[in-house]
């Protein structure tokens, strides 16, 4: 490696000829060295012809043959030429395979300019809009078409495939559920309470915990963490069949995607949203109890009898009535994104995320909708 | 001055397999025992692999030539044995001489691996990006060069894998591989899924680099043409072990009734 420090000279320049003697190694770790240094000793040379003497070099390797042949047909193009000497029978192997799959000159892509990109993601994104509204009609109506040829065979609505999604988005999210209403309760509660103590009007308090969570926070909350856990699993799960092409294979079969993997998914989560919702309720206003009896002084007894006055059945029912709902918008842009997956991982992850993103997001807007609603019919 | 120092900067890859004389073991599998759970895949398997050789490892589906190869690499976990590559015992090495190890090997899976999310050139230049400071040109223009050597089309450089044929992956898979012009590559059914002549050209080039660069394959493969045209030694996995080494003549000689059907067969008389 010491006599890499000059790694070529000009041995002798006779007229038009100039020789070159390389040193070294000529390996893909110096080729960033080699091209600078080939370059250099290149450039003071004027000669018609330039050779080359590799007999100093220690391994050549494709890209040292590479950096070679691009001299080489840099020099042509001058109407110059370059000649190898001392080549060894290994070497001139390589330079004839570099030279039989001479990549042409590389051009880049064309620069866009950035307006046109502006307008072009601008585009896009309309006409994303657009596609995802098709796709929500069209999987609607597929799913319509697939439970009314199950109400006609009921074998098709495929039980155990539901049972065993029930227990996946339900019964496992009954404990991470319960446990994040139990502390919003506590905390609507405690903050609730803290200005309502100002005024003396403490007990009041359980009336704002108990509307305000069964009619808005304990199927808000539910749906996100819903939307959070299983809708994101529902994406992942189909996402990653159609990388794998088992959506494919299924419809190759002769099984419908809507039937097998939509249908299950979407029956499971609008049955488990209001067992969820229900047990999401009864555990934020256990909360809410446990923060009145505790901080404001207010036993469960009284808290117990404010709140028969303050809620009725309508109040529960409200709520509860826009779980199937919320299940609904969840698992319905869930499987819609997951069949969006294309090839790569990097897609599964971006629809993962709009999944997410998208059901949290029409949770919201759809529960405005039904308290424009609700409000209107007196409720 | 600066230069030598430029030279040996953190760039420089350890040429590894300078000190092993041609002929002599570049890779070393001794006593290997690989059990999941219950099951003993591989049991006292022991596996020499030369410098400069192609060797081609066969076996019936299932016998854990996969296995094998993916414990070479460190993939798997061994439960007892001894793999040396470059004379370095792996799972015994520091993170720089796993490093320097990991640089001048190359590894193609049975499914191509390529990275989903870029396309066909940005693969084979991962490694050139990771390990080296190359300027881009030169990178785009290896990476091309790479790709044309393997066989594909100048528009598959920009394509994505997932806008792929299966045979095109394989191919990607290779240049991607040769990245970084290791000293050993490991194959893992290269040919599988290419047509007959695509098949030839590939053991053609892999043929030419062996030559040319000095190259040492590991060939997991069931290609009865590659194991008959390119490959010097041929060794058969069977009853958790290494059953038999040696030429394509001696396999037929081989008396062991699937070596027998593999080498003797139907589709082996074919030829």
């Amino acid at each position: 490696m010491a006599q890499n420090t000059q790694s070529g000279r000009d041995d002798g320049v006779s007229g038009d000829e100039a020789v070159l003697v390389l040193k070294g190694r000529w390996t893909l770790d110096e080729a960033q060295l080699r091209e600078s240094e080939l370059a250099a000793m290149i450039k003071p040379l004027s000669g018609r012809r330039v050779v080359l003497s590799l007999a100093e070099v220690a391994v050549i390797d494709v890209s040292g043959a590479w950096l070679l042949k691009r001299l080489e047909r840099q020099l042509q193009a001058a109407g110059r030429e370059l000649r190898y000497r001392d080549l060894s029978p290994e070497a001139r192997e390589l330079l004839k395979e570099v030279e039989r799959h001479h990549p042409e000159a590389y051009a880049k892509p064309a620069a866009v300019s950035p307006f046109l990109k502006v307008l072009d993601a601008t585009g896009r994104a309309a006409l994303a809009v657009y596609e995802d509204a098709l796709a929500l009609v069209a999987m609607l109506g597929s799913i319509v078409q697939t439970l009314a040829a199950a109400i006609a065979h009921p074998r098709r609505f495929r039980p155990i495939s539901i049972a065993v999604q029930f227990q996946n988005s339900c019964i496992g999210a009954v404990p991470i559920v319960m446990l994040m209403s139990f502390l919003i309760g506590a905390i609507i509660a405690q903050q609730g309470g803290f200005y309502l103590s100002q005024f003396g009007a403490d007990i009041f308090v359980v009336d704002l915990a108990g509307v305000l969570v069964l009619r808005e926070i304990g199927v808000i909350l539910t749906a996100i963490m819903v939307a959070g856990r299983s809708g994101s699993a529902f994406t992942a799960e189909l996402g990653s069949m159609k990388m794998r092409e088992e959506v494919d294979a299924l419809n190759v079969i002769g099984l419908r995607i809507t039937e097998v993997l939509v249908v299950p998914r979407l029956v499971a989560l609008m049955l488990a949203m209001p067992i969820l919702v229900f047990l999401a309720d009864l555990a934020a206003l256990f909360g809410a109890a446990l923060t009145c009896w505790a901080y404001l002084g207010i036993v469960p007894s009284s808290f117990i009898i404010q709140l028969q006055s303050a809620v009725n059945v309508e109040t529960l029912t409200v709520g509860i009535i826009k779980a199937p709902f919320m299940a609904l918008i969840i698992g319905l842009i869930a499987c819609i994104e997951g069949l969006k997956v294309e090839g790569s991982a990097e897609s599964l992850g971006k629809q993962t995320t709009s999944s997410v993103v998208k059901a949290i997001f029409m949770v919201i807007v759809v529960d405005g909708f039904f308290a424009i609603f609700f409000a209107s019919v007196g409720l | 001055m600066t230069r030598e120092k430029a030279s040996g900067s953190r760039n420089s890859f350890v040429d590894l397999a300078a000190q092993i004389p041609v002929g002599a073991p570049i890779l070393r599998a001794q006593d290997i025992r690989v059990r999941f759970g219950s099951q003993l895949v591989l049991d006292g398997l022991t596996l020499d692999v030369m410098k400069g050789e192609i060797l081609g490892f066969v076996g019936g589906s299932g016998t854990g030539k996969t296995v094998l190869m993916r414990t070479i690499l460190g993939l798997n976990l061994r439960e007892s044995g001894r793999i040396e590559v470059f004379g370095r015992e792996q799972g015994k090495l520091s993170a720089k001489e796993r490093r320097q190890v990991e640089q001048r090997w190359g590894v193609l899976f049975q499914q191509g691996a390529l990275f989903s999310s870029l396309t066909v050139r940005q693969n084979v230049q991962v490694p050139m990006r990771e390990y080296l400071q190359l300027p881009q040109r030169l990178m785009d223009e290896l990476a091309l060069l790479k790709i044309e050597m393997v066989g594909l089309p100048r528009e598959a450089a920009d394509k994505f894998p997932s806008e792929l044929s299966g045979g095109m992956i394989k191919r990607a898979a290779l240049a991607r591989s040769l990245a970084l012009e290791p000293q050993i590559v490991f194959l893992d059914e290269p040919t599988s899924g290419l047509d007959p002549i695509g098949a030839g050209a590939f053991d053609e080039l892999i043929g030419k680099l062996r030559e040319t660069l000095g190259l040492t394959v590991y060939m997991v493969t069931h290609d009865l043409d590659s194991l008959a045209s390119i490959c010097d030694r041929i060794a058969v996995l069977g009853d958790k072990k290494v059953l038999v080494s040696g030429s394509f003549e001696e396999m037929k000689q081989f008396q062991h009734p699937w070596v027998q059907e593999y080498f003797c067969g139907t589709r082996a008389l074919r030829r």
